[in-house]
């Protein structure tokens, strides 16, 4: 929406990792009202408060409709808005800070519950917006501005902590690998539950991690990114543990559940079986008469 | 003859006793008489002392009443904590399997839990309690017969004899204690209501009057004293236009109702204090962002964990700012049962015509009495709407310096809502200007809440007495009280805390003084009083108990002198 308000005063840095995470996401959403005729207003973005979540202000081409509220809060507004409207197509955009940091505590029962969202996690392992503090994906040892003897918290691993918490399904891929990205995010978005789209975005600024991710053969640098073999089974969850815990960067769709029941479903059907009888306002007070 | 008759059922959690005094206080009500329950518990689920209370009358009920007519006490240590309330000449009725008492003649040992057993329904000891109640209070046992009968006529195998086991409990209570000694003045018989009466409790009526009012979703996570509304929505919301569900924090429900609201739901949680803490930032982001929703906050007592099962009213302040930064969140606090109802009704109306956070400020002792009111008539309530965006002001979300439509999801006028400065489509921005043009905006929204009523009587009295919230009846019985005394004295009440009603305001800045009994240790509603040009001082109370007539009398007499005299040294 950057386009129509030059006073928009953020911008990404160059090469921020997050430009490709939008270009993904405009070209799935296009992909999705072409595909569902659905129109893009069927869409809600639930963005964090981050350099991550500042994508919902500065996507471009057809705008969907946009909420961004509070830091780490995206699940449960999610889940309120999914509540009355399982007709929305629901995407969050978060950062590793908001999302597994201070939005830790709602993955869990989201994923339980097997609310109908996708989540596209922009993991730039730093706190960007706030100057670059170490974040839960922050390397061991790495020093930051909070953590001066270097970190002293292991690294947390978000695949694992995705699988544990029961999410359905779960890429991980590379901000610079925009074309599979789309199609990742419009794989999870069809999917019927949770889903999350866990993407490796450097920050240029306070943690370039670009070598890192793609290694350098020259200065014997082995690169972290590896492609998910193509034998690999995206139902065994096994299997997805063991390509979790590497502990370096699968790329590509590591689990999808297939007995996948979503929130609203099970409560429609729940309702179906038990069969209460909806009272009036007036029937009930007439039930407590004297 | 009396016209009232207070009766206090005090043991331990588990014991039974909130539900011996519900039973005769429903008993009560069904021959006609007025009736209103209390109860207090221990935050413990079995065991710590708790007690239910039954006040009865022949008229209508303000408060639970000061004293009690009859004390039932099922262990000693309820008795030495509850005597004290008791009237001269009241009755004690214990538990002489568990204590004994030489109280020389005004305490009659029952073995209720034996004479249950004896009449072959060991869960019958509340029936037992009840038919010496009656004996001793005077009242026939033919009402408690008419209303066992009632109650137990569900069309199930075995209601028949269950009806028997009861009344037969009945009257071996009564028979236990012919013949002791009575009520120096048994109650009246009472006189027949006009109108359809129905006993409901506060959480129910607030429950019923948001659902009237076009609420359909509830998110909320347990906490006393707000559970039962909750609960309440998930007893009786079932059809495909509602959800109710159990978030896993109160910082979840907030967000959560906000996603509702925000597109296009009227949702509502239920929360007490400590939960309330956690919902401030969310409050402040449905300020900003301009999403209608509803928190019914009952308050408790105390800071932190507080008091969870005892009433306050110590949640006014951060109720009118839960949260950082400018903002003025409507408050709308009933003073009873009824009012609980009607209150709700427009917590969710207000909610969608100036489109943002209300919250409906109710308290422990609200919530948890059962009250007989007139059914509330469902043709007076209104269902108000949103304006809903036809997409004419593309993704102009935040035009104009107050309520402007609202684009729902799904449909035309696309716009992000923002919780950080934002211009017109919702873009965000922290330029100078537009931070104030947007907060004059948010802050002139509340111009369209100007409509709430209030209650005036002896306009022309220099000083008034002004309650809030559950207060309001023992101060209405106080207030009653001093004008058959013959003194001078301003009555004031509404439920509309903020915005206060333009014309009330107006009133209460001509008084000397307007004296405001509120159970809190700062005065809260005075504080704020003070803030508008209100000379208002509060009579406060922090027992985690509500006020009792006689003493609040007392202090707003004592306040009255203090003001004469200061008028008189002028
Ligand atoms: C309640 C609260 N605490 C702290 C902040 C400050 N804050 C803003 S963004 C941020 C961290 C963002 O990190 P991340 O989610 O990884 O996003 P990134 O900027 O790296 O994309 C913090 C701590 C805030 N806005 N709200
Ligand atoms: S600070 Fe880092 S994450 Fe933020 S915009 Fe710059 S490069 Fe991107
Ligand atoms: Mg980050």
């Amino acid at each position: 929406m950057s386009k129509r308000n030059p006073d928009y005063d953020f911008k990404w840095c160059p090469g921020c990792g997050d430009f490709g995470v939008k270009r993904a996401i405009e070209s799935a959403l296009v992909q999705r009202s072409t595909e569902k005729q659905e129109s893009v207003e069927h869409t809600v973005m639930v963005a964090g408060i981050g350099c991550s979540g500042n994508l919902v202000h500065l996507q471009e081409g057809p705008q969907p409709f946009g909420i961004h509220g509070i830091h780490g809060r995206t699940l449960p507004i999610a889940y309120g808005i999914k509540s009355g409207r399982p007709d929305l197509n629901v995407l969050i955009v978060s950062g590793d800070g908001d999302f597994l940091s201070i939005g830790g505590e709602h993955i869990g029962p989201q994923a339980k519950r097997n609310l109908d969202v996708t989540a596209v996690v922009m993991d730039n392992g730093v706190y960007g917006l706030t100057k670059g503090q170490a974040s839960p994906t922050t390397e061991f040892e790495a020093v930051t501005p909070t953590t001066p003897y270097g970190k002293l918290d292991d690294r947390m691993s978000p695949l694992e902590t995705y699988l544990s918490a029961g999410v359905g399904y779960l890429a991980s891929t590379l901000s610079t690998q925009v074309k599979q990205m789309a199609e990742l995010i419009s794989d999870a978005m069809d999917h019927p539950g949770f889903a999350v789209v866990h993407v490796q975005s450097p920050c240029t600024t306070y943690n370039d991690t670009y070598a890192a991710l793609k290694g350098n053969a020259k200065e014997g640098i082995e690169p972290l990114a590896f492609p998910i073999p193509d034998d690999h089974d995206p139902e065994d969850f096994m299997a997805a543990v063991t390509l979790a815990r590497t502990g370096r960067v699968p790329v590509g769709l590591l689990y999808r559940r297939s007995d996948s029941v979503p929130a609203h479903e099970r409560l429609r059907a729940a309702r179906e079986r038990v069969g209460v009888k909806q009272l009036s306002v007036d029937e009930i007070l007439t039930g407590m008469a004297i | 003859m009396s016209k009232n008759l207070v009766v206090r059922f005090a043991g331990e959690g588990g014991q039974g006793v909130v539900g011996g005094s519900e039973i005769l206080a429903a008993a009560a009500a069904q021959v006609g008489y007025h009736v209103q329950t209390f109860a207090t518990f221990p935050s413990q689920i079995k065991g710590g002392p708790a007690w239910g209370q039954a006040s009865i009358s022949t008229g209508p009920l303000l408060s639970g009443g000061d004293y009690l007519d009859i004390l039932v006490a099922l262990n000693r240590y309820a008795y030495d904590h509850n005597v004290q309330e008791l009237r001269e000449g009241g009755i004690v009725i214990y538990n002489s399997e568990d204590f004994e008492l030489d109280e020389g003649g005004r305490a009659i040992g029952i073995a209720a839990d034996q004479l249950a057993r004896e009449s072959g329904n060991p869960r019958a000891a509340n029936m037992i309690v009840i038919g010496a109640v009656a004996e001793l209070a005077g009242m026939p046992l033919s009402y408690i017969e008419q209303f066992v009968t009632k109650r137990f006529s569900r069309g199930r195998p075995g209601d028949e004899q269950i009806i028997e086991g009861n009344i037969k409990a009945l009257h071996m209570g009564a028979e236990a204690c012919k013949g002791s000694f009575s009520l120096g003045s048994p109650i009246e018989d009472p006189t027949p209501i006009e109108g359809e009466r129905i006993l409901i409790k506060g959480f129910e009526a607030s429950s019923l009057g948001a659902i009237a009012a076009g609420l359909d979703t509830f998110i909320g996570y347990p906490i006393s004293p707000a559970t039962t509304m909750l609960t309440f929505m998930e007893a009786n919301l079932h059809g495909d236009d509602y959800f109710v569900g159990q978030s896993s924090s109160e910082i979840e429900s907030i967000a959560a109702i906000l996603g509702a609201g925000y597109a296009g739901k009227r949702a509502m949680t239920s929360t007490a204090g400590p939960g309330l803490s956690l919902m401030g930032e969310g409050l402040g982001l449905a300020w900003m962002a301009e999403i209608p929703l509803v928190v019914a906050n009952i308050q408790r007592g105390g800071p932190a964990t507080g008091l969870p099962t005892k009433t306050e009213q110590s949640d006014l302040l951060v109720s009118l700012n839960p949260g950082h930064g400018d903002m003025s969140i409507p408050v709308i606090a009933p003073g009873t049962v009824e009012e609980a109802f009607w209150a709700a009704a427009a917590a969710v109306n207000w909610a969608e015509r100036y489109q943002g956070p209300v919250i409906l400020l109710s308290e422990a002792s609200i919530a948890e009495r059962a009250e007989d009111i007139l059914k509330p008539d469902l043709s007076l309530v209104r269902e108000e709407r949103r304006t809903v965006s036809d997409g004419s002001v593309e993704n102009r979300r935040y035009e104009g310096d107050g309520v402007s439509p609202f684009p729902v999801p799904g449909g035309p006028g696309a716009y992000v809502a923002n919780g950080s400065e934002h211009d017109e489509p919702g873009d965000t921005t922290h330029l100078p200007d537009v931070h104030v043009r947007m907060t004059h905006r948010r802050f002139n929204k509340l111009d369209v809440l100007m409509d709430g009523d209030y209650e005036s009587e002896r306009t022309d009295a220099p000083v008034a007495l002004m309650p809030w919230g559950g207060s309001k009846g023992s101060a209405r019985g106080a207030y009653n009280e001093i004008i058959e005394e013959g003194e001078d004295l301003g009555w004031y009440y509404t439920m509309y805390l903020n915005p206060l009603p333009p014309a009330l305001l107006d009133e209460l800045r001509a008084k000397e003084l307007v004296i405001v009994p509120e159970l809190n240790y700062l005065g809260q509603f005075s504080r704020v009083l003070r803030s508008m040009g209100v000379n208002a001082q509060s009579i406060t109370q922090y027992t985690g108990l509500p006020f009792k007539v006689g003493e609040l009398k007392s202090s707003v007499r004592e306040q009255m002198r203090a003001e004469s005299g200061k008028l008189a040294r002028v």
